[in-house]
């Protein structure tokens, strides 16, 4: 719906907060989401995802969401589907070429960037949309990563141990393992 | 010389990107003209050449449009490659609303293939500009999205996917701005993303209003965006007062002040006043700090763009401010 997306463009800042939160969530669920099976998981998020971000941002399940780096105004409502900005055809009043009684969803884009926190975001090269991530959990895949990125980093630290300590390793792998520990082995048995 | 496709695949010179001479004009320094081809609605070469014939004697390289306005034509691939037999240096311009990824790339390699070493990187105005509403837009990529693209594939030897080219195209690439139209305030914005992603040059749209431009080029020369790429601004004869308005009114993204238009309106002789104000255009816009050169886009008027230039006198002076 035209008139919550631009509600939404207009409380930019609020819902970059929201974003973030929901975000911190689903990251913090990530060893339950994984119990259970991201794939068991992707149908019935995707659903629910695309109910909330179709009624605020009219948002179109490219799966790969980029509110946050375009000031909130989703950019699939860009009737060229621009990723970076817009284009030359812009009407007087900032109306959209193709669309004349919309405003343009760049202009829009800007305008709630320039609310938001980390709104320079909308300065950096975006690729194009993968078209067979279409209808897949954008949600789903950033927490995801992000998850997979945190554990990454422990593992790094762990690595940094083995490395320092190459003798060790060689000679009494145990105590400089590589592997991930499973949680039990690291709390201890209590 | 341009290489072309009967020469080997060779180098760039040091320096250079590329072996385009519209880039060794501006590395040097010189006030750069280039000028747009009306493509023909026919298959016959000789309408190319005829086309060009007139362009060249001024222009440091020639545009080769892509189904601009949404309306079909020869191709731009087509035309380019014509133009480099010819010896003509061409800018092959690419627009996303035919394409996807792999018509593009595929093209881009085809083209530098051909002798082509200049790009220009577009959107595209929309399907329902032009003369097949009905046609489905494909925009896959972005301007920018495919400036980044075909940077990748010159200086990193790979396609999108990550496959390796072998050998790589040298291409000086370039991009559109369109200076007098909103969002005024985010267009210089625009244009640091463009330069970010690749682009070595800018055509901008046709520029008819002086203090608007003035205005962009004032915040491109604070950002020092004019320091990172060259920028031709777009020119070029109106027919009439009544052409003037239809233009405002019907392609996408051109703005004319009613000065202007009022100016054709009390001339005896339209045709020779919109030249007579596309020189003057000229002559001040090589007066704004930060612009490189001009592009001239005289539309159904190619035989004017030689006296055009000659009357500014630009090439008398050919020097980069």
């Amino acid at each position: 719906m035209y008139r919550i997306r631009l509600f939404a463009i207009r409380h930019s800042r609020s819902f970059e907060w929201i974003y973030k939160r929901v975000e911190q969530v689903m990251v913090a669920l990530d060893p339950l989401l994984n119990k259970i099976g991201y794939d068991r998981v992707e149908r019935p998020i995707a659903v629910v995802e695309k109910g909330v971000k179709s009624l605020l941002f009219d948002c179109q399940m490219c799966g790969q969401c980029v509110l946050s780096s375009t000031g909130m105004s989703c950019p699939m409502n860009c009737p060229k589907q621009l990723r970076n900005g817009p284009c030359g055809g812009v009407r007087p009043g900032e109306f959209c070429e193709v669309k004349p009684e919309m405003k343009c969803v760049w202009a829009l884009a800007w305008d709630g960037a320039s609310r938001m926190k980390h709104g320079d975001q909308i300065a950096s090269v975006l690729p194009p949309v993968e078209r067979n991530l279409q209808g897949s959990s954008s949600w789903l895949r950033v927490s995801r990563e992000k998850a997979a990125q945190l554990r990454a980093a422990r593992e790094k630290r762990r690595t940094a141990i083995a490395e320092a300590f190459p003798d060790a390793r060689r000679n009494e792998p145990s105590t400089a393992p590589l592997a991930e520990e499973p949680e039990r082995a690291q709390t201890g048995e209590k | 010389m341009e290489h072309n496709s009967s020469q080997p695949y060779a180098p760039p010179p040091e320096g250079h990107v590329s072996h385009s001479r519209l880039e060794r004009v501006l590395r040097s320094g010189r006030f750069a003209i280039t000028a747009e081809l009306n493509p023909p609605d026919s298959a016959d070469p000789a309408d190319v050449f005829d086309a060009a014939q007139p362009l060249g004697e001024v222009a440091d390289a020639i545009n080769a449009t892509d189904a601009s306005g949404a309306n079909c034509h020869m191709s731009s691939i087509g035309i380019s490659a014509l133009l480099t037999r010819a010896g003509y240096s061409p800018v092959y311009q690419i627009s996303c609303r035919d394409r996807n990824r792999i018509a593009i790339q595929g093209d881009v390699l085809g083209a530098a293939a051909m002798g082509v070493s200049n790009v220009l990187c577009l959107t595209g105005d929309g399907t329902g500009a032009g003369d097949q509403p009905g046609a489905k837009p494909v925009f896959d990529f972005d301007s920018i999205s495919l400036l980044r693209t075909i940077k990748t594939m010159r200086d990193e030897g790979r396609f999108l996917s990550g496959r390796k080219i072998t050998k790589p195209p040298h291409l000086f690439l370039g991009a559109a701005e369109n200076p007098c139209i909103p969002p005024y305030d985010w267009r210089p914005q625009r244009l640091a993303k463009k330069i970010e992603a690749g682009a070595e040059f800018i055509q901008t749209n046709y520029i008819y209003d002086i203090p608007l431009f003035e205005r962009f080029m004032e915040r491109v020369r604070d950002l020092g965006l004019d320091q990172k790429v060259y920028i031709l601004a777009g020119v070029g004869p109106l027919a009439s007062a009544r052409a003037a308005r239809w233009m405002r009114s019907n392609v996408p993204g051109i703005q004319i002040p009613d000065s202007l238009i009022e100016r054709m309106e009390r001339a005896e002789k339209p045709g020779q006043e919109g030249k007579k104000i596309c020189v003057e255009l000229i002559q001040k816009i090589r007066d704004i700090a930060g612009v490189s050169g001009v592009h001239v886009m005289a539309y159904r008027k190619e035989h004017l763009v030689s006296e055009i230039i000659q009357d500014s006198g630009v090439l008398a002076t050919r020097k980069r401010r």
